[in-house]
């Protein structure tokens, strides 16, 4: 067997065991997809309930000078959290999220706001330790899956950032928002000090006029920091969504590659064992007409 | 009689929805009954409190609800728990334990208040599944 042929059959083996490989995991991340909307699903009904309470309680009492409310007059850092993957295996979708997080920065930069970066997600954390930028808060292990403790804990270190003294004045998030299984955007949204975003629906007429237990203010203190830990759960969800759709796509354009690839190969492998038994005709031919040309010589 | 629309929901799912003709709820300024036709409110619940709705002749509802807000407006309930469970959902055996364990730190630590939390959302588990705490 000619070295050429060899050789084609090793690529051919190795490219199809990566096809394997990547074919598994757009069939994983195809399923995981379906579980992550599911769980926006079953988050929505809470979204919708805190955001109407928060509004409630808003437009009932018009002195509110609630620390989350206030914008500082003159603010002097901000931070940002930016929420990548644990995995890579998803495209542009880490690049995505950095570029975009990195033009915030210049963005607050001129502002003459110093930028803190607060970083969920191992893709995200070695970039900037690459960089050797520092991180004010870090956390991963949960991107495709994050749970509601997960973005307390992150809510609660950016609330307590937020209200002490030295800390920061505003807090800005960087997440992929999942439009569908095809469109997902980088979206780049301030989440203190807050402004309360409106339920698609907004209620119609005048809200009820409520009474509070204990008082407006004590509702309100326990309200906004779960009303902000619910818009990051729901950054955070959106993410995880993202990120399966967009390692689904990255992986079955390698797969359709790979494929693409099997295909050239294995006919350039044909070619090359055809051309070999073509060769190894005419060398048997050539040497039989040789021997009978000997033979017929002798006589 | 008009009834109440009312909903449990958790940040990760809607735990229930449904009917009932009233709802008792435990805020930091004491019990709450809402019964149909009731004021606007917005109240905030305790931690480790029992909700209860009263649905007629289907029988009480009870859920262990864990922080979190009730709002009413317009004969719609809505209770917003940071964490919830349904009284027939509760593993005993195991919230028993968790209480057995919680109550353990208390003895050896009076200031241990993450112990003290575990402690009342185990009581608060075993009440809403009926058992004597």
């Amino acid at each position: 067997m000619g070295a050429q042929l060899r050789q084609l059959r090793r690529r051919i083996k190795s490219v199809k065991s990566t096809a394997k490989i990547t074919r598994a995991q757009e069939l994983i991340a195809s399923s995981r997809i379906v579980k992550a909307q599911q769980r926006m699903q079953a988050a929505v009904p809470y979204e919708r309930e805190i955001t109407h309470a928060v509004s409630a309680v808003l437009s009932n009492t018009t002195n509110v000078d609630h620390p989350l409310t206030v914008a500082k007059e003159q603010p002097a850092t901000a931070g940002v959290l930016i929420v990548t993957s644990d995995r890579g295996f998803a495209g542009g979708y880490n690049a995505n999220i950095l570029r975009e997080a990195e033009a915030l920065k210049g963005h607050l930069t001129g502002r003459g706001l110093a930028v803190k970066p607060y970083v969920v997600g191992r893709k995200g954390i070695t970039w900037h330790r690459f960089r050797s930028r520092e991180m004010f808060g870090e956390w991963d292990g949960f991107s495709d899956n994050p749970s509601y403790a997960d973005a307390k804990e992150i809510a609660d270190a950016l609330i307590t950032a937020f209200k002490a003294e030295d800390g920061i004045d505003e807090i800005h998030v960087v997440y992929t928002g999942f439009v569908s299984m095809l469109t997902q955007n980088v979206i780049v949204k301030r989440i203190l000090p807050l402004e309360v975003e409106e339920a698609e629906t907004a209620p119609e007429g005048i809200p009820p006029y409520y009474e509070f237990e204990p008082t407006a203010g004590d509702v309100l203190d326990s309200l906004l920091p779960r009303y902000i830990e619910s818009r990051i759960y729901n950054a955070l969800l959106q993410s995880a969504a993202s990120e399966h759709a967009a390692r689904r796509r990255a992986m079955k354009s390698a797969t359709d590659n790979a494929n693409e690839l099997i295909r050239v190969f294995t006919q350039q492998m044909n070619q090359a064992r055809q051309a070999e038994i073509t060769q190894e005709i005419s060398e048997i031919v050539g040497g039989a007409n040789a021997l009978a040309d000997a033979a017929a010589g002798k006589e | 009689m008009a009834k109440l629309r009312v909903g449990v929901v958790s940040p990760e799912r809607e735990i229930w929805t449904g009917e009932a003709d009233m709802v008792i709820a435990k805020t930091v300024d004491g019990e709450i009954g809402i019964m149909p036709n009731h004021a606007p409110v917005l109240g905030v619940l305790v931690e480790g409190g029992v909700l209860r709705v009263k649905r007629g002749d289907e029988g009480d509802l009870v859920a262990a609800v864990h922080g979190g807000f009730i709002s009413v407006a317009d004969n719609d309930v809505s209770i917003l728990a940071e964490a919830a469970e349904l009284g027939s959902e509760v593993d005993v055996a195991r919230a028993k334990d968790a209480l057995q364990r919680a109550q353990a730190s208390i003895e050896a630590d009076q200031e241990d208040a993450d112990a003290r939390l575990q402690a009342k959302r185990a009581a608060a588990r075993l009440r809403a599944a009926g058992e004597e705490v």
